[in-house]
């Protein structure tokens, strides 16, 4: 029972944390091209909700998450053109965004409400998923929950090993000196945000689809912003997001368990969900004290307009 | 001639007058989707409206948040023209009461709350009974004799259902034991279904909720052939979501009593007293059966629903005892209705400790 | 043929006047596009809308009693905006003032002193202040970002307000149901129209625009907080203290949030419950920007807002349309605004050829 307790764990952690892997991922990318997007949970709820609907007239699961993806690009580019081509605030723009999606998706939502889905199935990796404990835990998961780690690698690579990648940093690093070799920087940036609204877009997909397969009005709950912090929290690093991801989720899913083994606890149940929160605050505070770190790691333009030919 | 032009149109205006259908009003706390709290009462409205036909047209706002804002969609209701005006959520019960003071020609009717006046009457629906006969059917059928609750909020409302679920449950197998997880929250489906996983890793497999969602049935439906899980459902009839492990389900049919209070005011006859029905009087029922349940738990089951029709089995008969041991209804009596209003306490049988706060 | 951006050599003044307007009429435009869509009548929609709700002496009243908290919490957060001090947890400080104000009301159920709604107006402040002072002292210290650590800190204000209500502060004559006592009617603030609901915080909210509008243009801290928005090296080199501002900004959005909360407690609601705020935090955001984060904007853009509010309720009695209209209106208007406010910076120049 407890080995058994110990990969039930393992697995709701895996799946908690997975939408905000998908969804921090995107976003750092669109931060290492030096533009602060706030609005993910707006375009995470809209994606979710387009891939509702899509899975509930077609019942293609593959469809749904394209919609998903597609919808949350759809969404960046209402930023991307407020804040890139018309130069307005991009804190601004990205809580607009936030709103604006939220509101949306309730919006569109609203015929879907309370109507279910079959979630999707388990897709178990044939000899990985054999090995004890560990194997249930991560090798029998969704289909996006192995995206979300070939997502990491991809992102890993693409930044940090591939000519493009290196041009995206420099444009977040330098954008003035990007511009002046010749490469087109608002052009590099509106790729960058709508890269972070489509993985928004099926962050919200895996939501609905896989992990409750229902659709309701506020859904997405709060992850949106903690898929932000979740970057600050990484360094801008893409391993620390999956890392990140994974402490969040667990710290979601501790509370639960702990309740449910009926061990008599003092503490009230509002302090054990406040947890995550509060952690992800002092994580915040440690990451963000060491100055150099910080400027180190952080693109250097981050949340800057940039004007061309000023 | 003029004397009798007169007559006729008094005649007539007061016809039509007493022709134009009554407005009645219905405030919803969240959608009314196709399951829980706020459909079945839609379906209660559906079903007064039809037995009443061409007498009223209602008018519904759903989705109505709890809080200040709600006074002001009671009153536009009033203002509109409802003669009656139906508030179905706990939250709702200080702004109606403002709302009843200020229109002394409306009738109020306010679910699951406490307070009421001149023209405002209470009304709520014995869940508790259904609970008890949910889990008799949990103790025959359990194999770990374990039980998983995913409860919303420790409210009297929830703690009853928790302890008459127990109750019924370890009257047909005492080594019965429930563990609760609370999600705070009357609808969050992340942390419904996560609290349902966690039941289930303790090795509870019988599963029960006390919020608005399918997704605790939805995850046992989808754990019931590896663990061998099954669920209760509430408020509606979720088989369509868990039709293989739903074994049933704690159902509220609000018609009857939609239908008999308008009925009543629309004959003059008043608001009537505060209402508190249950299996007897039709507003409690449980689902049909799944195909699992054999039958001779299920002519027992039907037993015990008969006798708590009659009177002669009360889901809270003593002797109950609360998790610390205090005696709270002795042997051979039956708890009353205002202490099963104020219950804050687990019975033995439950698992874990009320949260502090 | 090419259109550019040209940047104008100084901000119109023309523009800075006209792009709200813009922004508002394009939003009405696409409301009744969005009307139309919906299959409703987009002039039924208007007059459900935007005409309803200001029909009678209620509805005005109703406005007025909506849109106080909004103004209050926006003229707070445009101090700190304008100095790019982003605080986002005002609806975590306006649940803590709320809980502050009201543990005095709970403390002193049976006081007839004068000094009590004062002193809850304090406590207000002060406990909106306290929570402000956390994301400030962060950021100060450990230049952690105040964006994330407000926004963190509101879902941890929430679970208080939760665990108050649930536990310690419970009513002991509320059958267990998750509220406080109602506050006694000396811990009230008065209704300033028989038979309405609008309360003095309006007069409380009124002044608060005008020492609002006092400290921005008159003062010199308000003007040193204006540079270290606007040109940070600048204030620098002038010795304008970047610690200070950000306090100040935090302090006194937390202030007036927590001051709002009070408001809403000792007015409407008349007690503590787990519903004192329909996210009056965040819309007071959109009213900051909407109205250009001046007082005098902010007084009018808190009177839309509520009307956008109050008119989404509206169309959902009377039109059956979600309520989350109100959201999606909302968030368009703030979308049409960042937009059109492009050109008090920029003109559109026609190229001949790309250059």
């Amino acid at each position: 029972m407890g080995l058994d307790l110990l990969t039930y764990i393992l697995f709701a952690t895996v799946m908690a944390g997975t939408p905000l892997i998908i969804a921090g991922l995107g976003e750092l990318v669109t931060e290492k091209a030096g533009v602060l997007n706030l609005g993910c949970e707006g375009m995470m709820s809209v994606g979710a909700v387009a891939a509702f609907a899509v899975a509930y007239s077609t019942h293609n699961y593959f469809l749904a998450v394209i919609a998903g993806l597609g919808s949350g690009m759809v969404m960046s580019l209402l930023f991307a053109v407020a804040a890139l081509t018309l130069m307005a605030s991009q804190v601004a723009c990205g809580l607009a965004l936030s709103i604006f999606g939220v509101g949306l998706a309730a919006f569109i939502g609203k015929p879907l409400e309370s109507m279910s889905l079959v979630a999707g199935k388990p897709v178990p990796i044939p000899l990985l998923s054999r090995i004890p404990i560990l194997g249930p835990a991560f090798f029998q998961q969704q289909a996006l929950v192995y995206f979300s780690w070939a997502l990491l690698a991809a992102v890993a690579w693409f930044l940090y090993r591939s000519k493009p990648g290196l041009v995206l940093r420099a444009v977040g690093e330098a954008p003035v000196s990007a511009h002046a070799i010749g490469y087109r920087v608002v052009r590099i940036r509106y790729l960058a945000v709508m890269f972070g609204g489509a993985m928004a877009g099926v962050a919200g997909a895996f939501m609905v689809l896989f992990y409750t397969p229902l659709w309701v009005e506020g859904m997405i709950a709060g992850r949106g912003w903690i898929s932000i912090a979740l970057v600050v929290f990484s360094t801008w690093r893409p391993v620390r997001v999956l890392v990140g991801a994974y402490l969040f989720g667990g710290c979601m899913i501790a509370q639960m368990f702990v309740q449910a083994s009926g061990v008599q606890l003092n503490i009230p149940a509002q302090f054990l969900s406040a947890l995550p929160y509060l952690a992800t605050i002092l994580v915040l505070v440690l990451i963000s004290h060491n100055r150099s770190s910080i400027r180190l790691n952080s693109p250097a333009s981050l949340g800057q307009p940039f004007l061309p030919d000023v | 001639m003029a004397m009798r032009n007169l007559a006729l149109m008094l005649v007539s205006g007061t016809l039509l007058l007493a022709q134009a259908p009554v407005k009645v009003g219905f405030v919803y706390v969240s959608p009314i989707g196709d399951a829980g709290y706020t459909y079945q009462h839609d379906l209660g409205r559906k079903a007064m409206e039809a037995a009443l036909k061409g007498k009223v047209t209602t008018q519904v706002v759903e989705n109505v948040e709890e809080g200040a804002d709600a006074e002001r969609v009671i009153r536009s209701l009033a203002t509109d023209g409802c003669k009656m005006i139906f508030t179905t959520s706990f939250g709702y019960m200080n702004p109606t009461a403002k709302v009843a003071a200020a229109f002394p020609n409306v009738s109020f009717f306010h679910a699951t709350g406490y307070k009421s006046s001149k023209n405002m009457a209470t009304y709520n629906g014995r869940f508790y009974e259904g609970r008890y006969l949910n889990g008799v059917i949990a103790g025959k059928m359990t194999k770990t004799h374990i039980a998983g609750f995913v409860g919303a909020f420790p409210i009297p409302e929830v703690m009853m259902a928790i302890d008459a679920f127990t109750l019924g449950m370890r009257s047909v197998d005492p080594k019965a034991e429930v563990h609760v997880v609370w999600v705070n929250s009357w609808f969050d489906p992340g942390k419904e279904r996560e609290a349902t996983m966690s039941l289930i890793s303790q090795g509870a497999d019988m599963i029960t909720q006390h919020t608005d969602s399918t997704v605790v049935v939805q995850t046992v439906e989808e754990q019931h052939k590896a663990k061998n899980v099954w669920c209760f459902s509430y408020n509606s009839d979720m088989s369509k979501y868990a039709p293989t492990s739903q074994l049933s389900g704690d159902i509220t049919d609000w018609s009857h009593y939609y239908t008999r209070t308008v009925e009543n005011v629309l004959a003059g006859k008043g608001i009537g007293p505060n209402t508190w029905d249950g299996i007897k009087d039709g507003m409690i029922k449980i689902a049909p059966y799944n195909v699992a349940v054999p039958k001779d738990v299920r002519s027992y089951v039907d037993k015990v629903m008969a006798d708590m029709k009659a009177g002669k089995v009360h889901a809270f008969q003593g002797p109950v005892l609360a998790q610390d041991g205090t005696v709270k209804v002795p042997k051979g009596k039956v708890m009353s209705d205002n202490d099963l209003g104020a219950i804050n306490y687990y019975v033995q049988g439950v698992v874990g400790n009320v949260p502090k706060g | 043929m090419w259109l550019k951006f040209e940047q104008r050599t100084e901000p119109s003044p023309l523009m800075s006047y006209l792009s709200p307007a813009f922004a508002v009429g394009l939003m009405l435009l696409s409301g009744m596009a969005l009307f139309f869509v919906l299959g409703r009548s987009p002039i039924a929609g208007f007059r459900i809308f935007f005409l309803n709700p200001v029909k009678d002496l209620y509805g005005v009243s109703e406005l007025l009693l909506k849109a106080t908290p909004l103004m209050l919490c926006a003229v707070g957060l445009s101090v700190g905006f304008r100095a790019n001090v982003w605080n986002i947890g005002a609806e975590g400080q306006f649940l803590m003032g709320a809980l502050a104000a009201g543990g005095v009301a709970l403390h002193f159920p049976n006081s007839t002193s004068p000094f009590l709604l004062p002193g809850m107006v304090l406590a207000g402040a002060l406990g909106g202040m306290a929570w402000a002072a956390i994301p400030a002292w962060l950021r100060t210290r450990f230049n952690a970002n105040e964006i994330l650590t407000s926004l963190m800190l509101v879902y941890v204000a929430q679970l208080a307000v939760s665990w108050l209500v649930h536990g310690p502060w419970k009513d002991p004559e509320g059958f267990n149901f998750p509220q406080t006592q109602m506050f006694q009617a000396k811990a009230l603030l008065p209704v300033l129209v028989e038979g309405s609901r609008v309360n003095a915080a309006l007069f409380i909210a009124i002044a608060a625009l005008a020492i609002g509008w006092v400290f921005m243009n008159r003062s010199f801290l308000g003007y040193q907080m204006k540079v270290a928005g606007q040109a940070e090296n600048a204030g620098r080199y002038a010795g304008f203290s970047s610690k200070r501002t950000i306090w100040m900004g935090m302090l006194v959005g937390g202030a007036l949030a927590g001051i709002a909360g009070m408001s809403e407690v000792a007015g409407p609601v008349g007690q503590i419950t787990e519903h004192i705020s329909p996210g009056y935090g965040f819309a007071a955001m959109i009213v900051a920007f909407v109205g250009r984060l001046t007082p005098i904007g902010i007084f009018f853009s808190s009177l839309l807002l509520a009307l956008l509010y109050v008119g989404g309720e509206q169309v959902q009695q009377y039109l059956g349309l979600p309520s989350a209209i109100s959201n999606v209106f909302q968030g368009m208007l703030l979308f049409f605004l960042l937009a059109s406010d492009v050109f008090i910076n920029f003109r559109l120049r026609r190229m001949a050829r790309r250059q």
